[in-house]
Formats: structure tokens, C-alpha cells, sequence
């Protein structure tokens, strides 16, 4: 076990994977000589030279394309997105070429490429640069989705990602990257799809991912000092959903929150709700009940900011209501 | 780059020099009579869809580029693409099954005529959205450079494609990082209805590849030795590091795809457009030189003519893919595969009887 930052273990997750595969290489904007605006890939241009840390002019496009044409022909492309509010000019690449290629040339070949970036609101970087997109890759088939809350999830799930035959889109939140905490870097694979269960109780499920997995436990910390006890489910990645695991305990008590910092209408917590419904109807005692980002732009206004996405209190005070 | 090497120049007019241009016309013979096939395919109601593309006019911008590439190469293509797998070596009748959206065609069906694609021949994929193709030539280059491999790779796409964005991205990175990838566009003077005078004021194309520092040139398509000789050209220097980029001139004899009669442009357009016939002009310059006889072409035509008859008969006695290999290759064989809509309602609904 280590105490490490989500940043630290990013870094560490990407030296491991190009130490063991001589084919991965990095590509995007700032990642060697700069160091990756957030700092994941810092120094890595040092140890792996510019042949690998593949600094690009700003043409996100021709970024994730050249990506797809290199992982076709022989390599393991991490083509970094700086935030993942640029998916707007990179979609076509994304899911016309990388998720559909396999598809539509009849399974002779995959594209083995990871798109990694980061989004989510907490650092007033307004409306363009805040952003919780996932429901916008979530809804493309032929993309792998993760989304990490932890430390030791970040380096486990991106070492996964650069051994899948499949393209995976990779999003980090901006606001974990300086989070320390505990982390065995030598476990076991991990399991992609499987979800974690964080904490169990007896009274609601909370089903979430990424940030808002920390916001959940908080709630249900300060919940369980008044009686009230909550399970906690951290999906890892969206794509695939690992729904026998939500099933399981959403049965097991019948009530079930779901929480996404991005917004409401047609977005993943409308999609977690659904198939809750659906397929645990006869098990709920209420309404699953989405907690999700508001159908509004982000604003820069730390106020406006934090009021606009889920937070603990909120979280609580729905779970309060919804067992009361 | 404007000027060919002496050296080629001189190979491909030397005085009975047909050695290259029989098979370069045997070549474009063939995308024309695959092409007409393709066209009789829709007529007789046994293609997949009218989202047809036809290159007919196009031949020497395929025959003359691929004839410079070597096997380990690789391209991508535009909707139009027909004629450079051919002329790339594909097998006809597989091709028109998956036009016809067969199993036995390269794609199993899947993929169709806007997205054929074959690894074995360096096929990345032909591509329905316009310049989307063009930057997996700058990842292939990236491959090629970072594993040592000697392979060029080849953007092939339309003076359409002049107008995204991607293709001067693609562009100024090959050139930033000297990559080994030719960027080939044929300007057949139309973007679907859109002639290209109306789509932009400057056509030298190859002065915008010039401005990202690469190698430019551009032919005159009527002329399929002068487009092979460029193209050789522009293929070592690139197979040097030195990218390139060749726009090949030509006339889109028909319509954009087969429900468009075109509508949009003067029958004397079209006319004078015709005459700019690669095939023909090929044919006729091969009995002047005296390197084949017309009694050779017709016996070499009505071959070829044979073959592609053939891959009509070929698609339409192939069966169309089983229902079952519907949710294949969404993923990679073993990963987890998304449950059928049907299988899911089984599971809730005769759930909820229980």
C-alpha cells in the first residue's frame, strides 16, 4: 500500500503501461514538453522522449483521427483530450470512426486506443471547461467508458484500458486529481465492469461514480450518525454497467438513489433510473429518484458552480426524504 | 514540387513506352466496367440501398496512384472509392457483395459500399463522412515512423473534402513530423450538387499543401501516365519522410449517387465533361504508339467485362448475413457484448409474471 495522489497514480498507470508495451505512445496537446495541464504526464517526456510523448498542435480532431489510424496499424495510442468539453470538435473521430470501425469492417480489426481526459465543475473553470459529458460517450455503442473515483481505481483501470482490444474513453474529474489517499498498486487486475460496493446499509442504495461516489459517502456518513444506513455502489465504468451488482442490493432494500454530476434530462442518472426501474419494479418501496446536475451552463461563480451539481447535502437530504 | 523528374518524365513519353500504360488502362478498364456493374446492381434492385458512388471519369486518379504503392502500404478512402481497391487489388466479386450487403463480402455485410475496408491489402476503411478518413493516414505514418516499418500510407478523398477542417490538420502534422503519408485529392468538380467554383475561390489545392510545407503537385486526370508519374514522385519523397500531396483533376460523368440525375448542371457541361475520358484516352494513345492493336483491348475488354459480370451473379446467389451476427463486432470477440433488445424485454417482462 501506498499514499498516493489520483494524479500520482494516473502517472504511475501510463509509466507502467509504456515500460511493459513498447507500443503505447501518447499523443495531445502539452502532454511531453509541458507535462499534461494537470500535470499526469509530468517528466514522462524524459524517460520516453518525444517518439513517445507525442506533443500536437490544437487539432483535437486530427488527434483522436490520428489516434485511430495508429492503433489500426500497429500501435496503442493514449490520445489526451485536455477537458472533455472538446468532445464537441472531436466527435466524428470518436464515434464514427473509433467506435463503429470494427463494426462496420465486419470485425477484421479493432482500435486499441484510449481517450483520456477529464471533466466535472470545481475549479470556476465556466461553462466550457466544466462540463460532465459522459452521457454523450455512454450513448455510442462501441466505446468502453471509465470513470474512476479512487486512487487505486484510476491506476488499475487505465492499466486495464491499455490492454483492451476496444477503444475506451477514460474520464478523470478535475477536482480528484490532487486527492491522496491509500492505494495498492500491485493488486490484482481489476475486473473491468465490475462495480464497487463502498458501503452497505440497510435502508437505500446510492448508485453513483467518480466524484460523486465521495459526495455519496459523506451523505451517508452523516446519515448513519441519525440511523439511517446506506449502500454505496461506485460503478467504475459506464460502459459496460455492471447491473448485476446494483440489482443485488437495489433488491435487497428497495429504495435507490442515483447520482451524476451531469444533467438530468437524457443524461446517465436518467439512464441508471430506468433500467432500476425496470428491472427491480417489483422490489422498490419508491421511486428511483435521480440526483443529477441541473439543465443549465456551468458558471464560473464558485456559488453558482457548486449549486448547479449535486453536493453531500443534497444527496442527504434527498436520501432523508425518500426513507422518512 | 511542380516540375516531374526528368527522369520519369521521359520514361513514361519515350516512343513505344507502352510497357506502363497497358496495364494502367487494363486497370481503369476495370473500375469502369466494376463500376457499370455497380450501376446495374441498384438497377436491378440487388444493391444494398442507392448510396452508390460511382468513379466512372475518376480511373486515373486510382490506377495511376496505387500503381506507385507498394504492399506494405496502406490509404484510406472517400465514399468514391471503388476504383482504388480495385486498382489496390481487391477481388471484385467480394466487393460487389458487400455492395449488395452479402456475407461473402468483405464486411460481411456490415460495412457496405461507403465503408469497405480489407487489412490484407492495407484497405483502413473506406468512410462516409467527407474527410474522415484522412487522419488515420497521419496515426498510420506515426506507426510506420515509430515500429520502422517502410510503409507510406494514403489519404484518398475529394475536392469535397478541400472544405473540413481535419484535412489542414492532417496536413500541417504530417508536415510537422516529416511522416511518411500522401494526401491524394480528386477533384472531380463536384461536392454532390456543389460544383467546386462555388465551394471555394482558389483551386490550386496543392498551393495550400505547399503552405504546411509539404510536397504539391497537381494533374491533369485525363492523363493517366502523367498522374502515375507524379504520383511515383510524390510517393518516394514521402516513403523519404518528405510527405506530399496530389490533387488529381477529373469530371464525375454521373450523378453525385444513383437517385441524382443531376439536375443541378447543363447537359453541355456534362457533354464536354465526358470527353474527358481517361479510359478512352488511354486506349487511343496505346493503338497510336503502336504497343497494342484494337483487336488486343476488345479481346482484353470483353475479358474483363466477363469477370464482372460474373460478380453480379456472384452477390446475388450469396445470402444476406444471419440475423445472429447482428451484435458481433460491436466488440472484440470474449469482451462483454450488449444484450439484444428482445433478450432484455424476455427478462423483465416474464419476470414480472412470475
Amino acid at each position: 500500500m501506498v499514499q498516493i495522489t489520483y494524479r500520482d497514480a494516473l502517472r504511475q498507470a501510463l509509466i507502467d503501461a509504456m515500460q511493459a508495451d513498447e507500443t503505447v505512445v501518447v499523443i495531445g496537446e502539452e502532454v511531453g514538453r509541458y507535462g499534461g495541464a494537470y500535470g499526469v504526464t509530468k517528466d514522462l517526456i524524459k524517460t520516453f522522449g518525444p517518439e513517445r510523448m507525442i506533443d500536437t498542435p490544437i487539432s483535437e480532431p486530427a488527434i483522436v483521427g490520428a489516434a485511430v489510424g495508429a492503433a489500426m496499424t500497429g500501435l496503442r495510442p493514449v490520445a489526451e483530450l485536455m477537458y472533455v468539453d472538446f468532445l464537441g470538435m472531436t466527435m466524428d473521430q470518436l464515434t464514427n470512426q473509433a467506435a463503429k470501425i470494427r463494426y462496420m469492417f465486419g470485425g477484421q480489426i479493432g482500435v486499441p486506443m484510449v481517450l483520456r481526459t477529464q471533466g466535472g465543475t470545481g475549479r470556476s473553470a465556466g461553462a466550457q471547461h466544466s462540463q460532465s459529458l459522459e452521457g454523450w460517450i455512454m450513448h455510442m455503442p462501441g466505446l468502453r467508458l471509465a470513470m474512476p473515483a479512487t486512487a487505486e481505481d484510476a491506476y488499475h483501470l487505465l492499466r486495464h484500458a491499455l490492454t483492451m482490444p476496444d477503444p475506451v474513453v477514460f474520464i478523470e474529474h478535475k477536482s480528484l486529481y490532487t486527492r491522496k489517499e491509500e492505494a495498492d498498486l500491485s493488486a490484482p487486475k481489476l475486473p473491468w465492469g465490475k462495480a464497487a460496493v463502498r458501503r452497505e446499509g440497510k435502508d437505500l442504495v446510492i448508485v453513483t461514480y467518480s466524484r460523486q461516489v465521495h459526495y455519496a459517502l459523506e451523505a451517508a456518513e452523516a446519515m448513519a450518525k441519525d440511523g439511517i444506513e446506506a449502500t454505496v455502489i461506485d460503478l467504475r465504468t459506464l460502459n459496460p454497467l455492471d447491473m448485476d451488482t446494483v440489482r443485488t442490493h437495489v433488491e435487497k432494500v428497495g429504495r435507490c438513489v442515483v447520482v451524476s454530476e451531469g444533467p438530468l434530462t437524457a443524461g446517465v442518472a436518467a439512464e441508471l433510473s430506468a433500467r432500476i426501474t425496470e428491472e427491480c419494479f417489483d422490489f422498490l418501496h419508491e421511486p428511483v429518484i435521480r440526483i443529477a446536475g441541473e439543465d443549465i451552463p456551468i458558471s464560473v461563480s464558485q456559488a453558482l458552480e457548486a449549486g448547479s451539481v449535486p453536493s453531500p447535502g443534497l444527496i442527504g437530504d434527498t436520501a432523508r426524504r425518500l426513507v422518512a | 514540387m511542380t516540375e516531374l523528374r526528368p527522369d520519369i518524365r521521359a520514361a513514361a513519353s519515350a516512343p513505344g513506352g507502352n510497357s506502363g500504360l497497358l496495364p494502367l488502362y487494363r486497370t481503369m478498364r476495370r473500375i469502369r466496367s466494376f463500376e457499370e456493374r455497380v450501376g446495374e446492381l441498384f438497377v436491378r434492385g440487388l444493391s444494398a440501398g442507392s448510396m452508390l458512388h460511382l468513379s466512372i471519369g475518376e480511373e486515373s486518379a486510382a490506377a495511376g496512384v496505387v500503381k506507385a504503392m507498394a504492399p506494405e502500404d496502406t490509404f484510406t478512402t472517400h465514399h468514391r472509392g471503388h476504383g482504388i481497391f480495385l486498382a489496390r487489388g481487391a477481388d471484385p466479386a467480394r466487393m460487389m457483395a458487400e455492395i449488395a450487403g452479402k456475407e461473402s463480402g468483405y464486411c460481411a455485410g456490415k460495412g457496405g459500399s461507403m465503408h469497405i475496408a480489407d487489412m490484407a491489402l492495407g484497405h483502413l476503411g473506406a468512410n462516409a463522412i467527407v474527410g474522415g478518413g484522412i487522419p488515420a493516414v497521419v496515426g498510420a505514418g506515426l506507426s510506420a515512423k515509430r515500429l520502422k516499418k517502410d510503409s507510406v500510407s494514403v489519404a484518398f478523398f475529394g475536392d469535397g473534402a478541400t472544405g473540413q477542417g481535419i484535412l489542414y490538420e492532417s496536413m500541417n502534422m504530417a508536415a510537422l513530423w516529416d511522416l511518411p503519408v500522401l494526401f491524394v485529392c480528386i477533384n472531380n468538380q463536384y461536392g454532390m450538387g456543389t460544383r467546386i467554383d462555388q465551394a471555394t475561390r482558389n483551386q490550386a489545392f496543392d498551393e495550400r499543401a505547399r503552405a504546411f510545407g509539404l510536397n504539391g503537385a497537381m494533374v491533369d486526370g485525363d492523363d493517366v501516365e502523367e498522374v502515375a508519374a507524379t504520383a511515383q514522385e510524390l510517393m518516394d519523397e514521402a516513403r523519404a519522410g518528405r510527405p506530399g500531396f496530389l490533387a488529381v483533376s477529373c469530371y464525375r460523368f454521373y450523378g453525385h449517387a444513383r437517385m441524382d440525375k443531376s439536375p443541378y448542371r447543363a447537359e453541355d457541361e456534362e457533354a464536354e465533361g465526358r470527353l474527358r475520358d481517361p479510359v478512352l484516352k488511354a486506349r487511343l494513345r496505346l493503338i497510336e504508339r503502336g504497343g497494342a492493336v484494337e483487336g488486343q483491348l476488345d479481346a482484353m475488354d470483353a475479358e474483363i467485362a466477363a469477370e464482372m459480370d460474373a460478380t453480379i451473379d456472384f452477390a446475388a446467389a450469396s445470402s444476406a448475413p444471419p440475423l445472429s451476427s447482428m451484435f458481433r463486432d460491436v466488440y472484440a470477440v470474449g469482451e462483454p457484448e450488449p444484450e439484444p433488445l428482445r433478450v432484455r424485454l424476455n427478462r423483465i417482462l416474464s419476470k414480472g409474471a412470475a
